[in-house]
């Protein structure tokens, strides 16, 4: 069994008038977990909870074995929110060494996320000048600052074309064969056979858990997008 | 809180500035050109009515100019993601507000030498008091302002509604400041309201700079325009949250 990198339990969060996840629980390995349900489902909300971003109603979020939100996680977790999260008016090399400086990583590890990212051709250009693909993979190297033992992505892939989405799958899979863990989310369910394990998620809870050949398996079906759908219409109360 | 984060939030909010020409253009020349034109509108007049508007004018620059920059700069934080991530990372809500600070200040004390030195130099404003007590008044003016507009932009959560705090908090300051009617000859209830504005302290300390030049009494304003600064920076401080709803 491997060492638990989060474990959440009965985790309710309420957003205005909603309950975004109604008391969600789960448990997070090393490797890389795919976190996959359609938009508005409450990826974002869980992982705002897992960074100690978001302000929840009850229940336990644990994160390498310390409540979120401690100020000893805060140089430990790397966090993508959908926005890149830099500055447009930097360039990529002003950016990642201001971070860096915020998170007191030496200069040596800003040219290290630069290269993971592929983006030594750009590093003195300004990021509101790149290309929308461009700037995503900045705001992922400024996570990647410091070698954090969790990287928590929000749908680092969206919008990004094949080869580039292929090129950043190989490198969560590399980081997290340096022993990191990563949690990315996607709504798009033909990324999932990219993941050792995924976390299915539907209106706020998780209808699913295990690797890609699991779930497939247990539902009967070929693909993930199929298994989701027959998960789906299983849980759903005949009308 | 840890002052080489501060250290790193001013050196990149002054990079920022740098990198945009024209703010920093406007930031540093608009002052310069507005109290030339003061001067030029009161040129054939009797009377020293440069003397006695020109340092309310000084004091305001930085005020109004900074509450305006900042308000926006930290709403475009908080809309990209970038406060979020800075604050799940080990940054204090001190260092960032502090940071914040440093960096408009030292803009400020560039802005101010400019205009002062034009005031001074160039249209023959009577400065009684030193000049670089002018100065220490400026950046203090310019804090102020820095500390309104953090505080102010969390209860903005779009460029517009930043925007229109300006006419909303800085204009009645500008109106009830003493520079156009003095505040004791106000009715009762709006020299009270004065009493507790900042912007009151921060053009007594102009006027007093320029006329009596009565140290005490300027440490005195500089000092409470401070209190004012400090104060807003707390309250500043409970705005920003690491955990949101």
């Amino acid at each position: 069994m491997m060492k638990k990198v989060i474990a959440v339990r009965d985790l309710v969060v309420v957003r205005g008038e909603r309950e975004v996840l109604p008391g969600i629980s789960l448990d997070v390995s090393a490797g890389v977990t795919g976190l996959l349900g359609p938009s508005g489902c409450g990826k974002t909300t869980l992982m705002r909870s897992l960074v100690g971003a978001q302000r929840v109603r009850s229940g336990t979020v644990e994160v390498l074995g310390e409540p979120a939100g401690s100020a000893s996680l805060r140089d430990r977790i790397g966090y993508v929110t959908q926005a890149a999260s830099v500055y447009d008016d930097l360039t990529v090399a002003e950016n990642l060494a201001f971070f860096a400086r915020v998170l007191g990583v030496d200069r040596a590890s800003v040219d290290e996320a630069v290269a993971a990212v592929a983006l030594d051709d750009h590093r003195d250009q300004v990021v509101g000048r790149l290309s929308g693909g461009q700037r995503s993979r900045a705001g992922l190297a400024v996570a990647l600052l410091g070698k954090p033992d969790l990287l928590v992505l929000d749908e680092p892939t969206v919008g990004l074309d094949p080869v580039l989405r292929r090129d950043l799958w190989e490198l969560f899979h590399r980081i997290a064969d340096a022993g990191a863990a990563v949690l990315v989310s996607s709504h798009v369910m033909d990324e999932a056979e990219r993941c050792h394990r995924l976390l299915l998620m539907r209106e706020g809870r998780i209808i699913a858990d295990g690797s890609p050949d699991e779930i497939r398996e247990r539902t009967g079906t070929t693909d993930i997008e199929a298994a989701f759908l027959h998960l789906v219409e299983d849980t759903e109360p005949a009308a | 809180m840890s002052g080489r984060i501060t250290l790193a939030v001013a050196g990149r909010v002054l990079r920022q500035v740098r990198r945009d020409h024209r703010t920093l253009a406007m930031l540093l020349v608009v002052p310069c050109v507005l109290i030339s034109l003061l001067w030029w509108m009161f040129e054939d007049l009797p009377g020293d009515l440069f003397d006695r508007f020109g340092p309310g004018l000084l004091a305001m620059f930085p005020f109004i100019v900074m509450f305006l920059v900042t308000s926006v700069t930290t709403l475009r934080e908080r809309s990209s993601g970038t406060l979020e991530r800075l604050l799940t990372m080990p940054m204090g809500k001190l260092d960032f507000l502090l940071g914040y600070a440093l960096a408009f200040g030292l803009l400020a004390a560039v802005q101010s030498a400019l205009a002062v030195a034009v005031s001074v130099g160039l249209l023959g404003l009577e400065v009684h008091g030193s000049v670089w007590l002018l100065g220490v008044v400026a950046v203090a003016d310019a804090v102020l302002g820095t500390a309104l507009g953090l505080l102010v932009s969390a209860f903005a959560t779009t460029e517009f509604q930043a925007v229109q705090f300006m006419p909303a908090f800085v204009l009645p300051q500008i109106l009830l400041c003493g520079l156009f009617v003095p505040r004791e000859a106000m009715p009762g209830v709006l020299e009270a309201v004065s009493n507790v504005l900042p912007m009151s302290y921060a053009v007594d300390a102009m006027q007093e700079l320029v006329g009596a030049a009565d140290t005490g009494a300027i440490w005195r304003s500089v000092a409470i325009v401070a209190c004012f600064a400090l104060a807003s920076l707390g309250l500043g401080a409970a705005t920003l949250r690491r955990r949101t709803p």
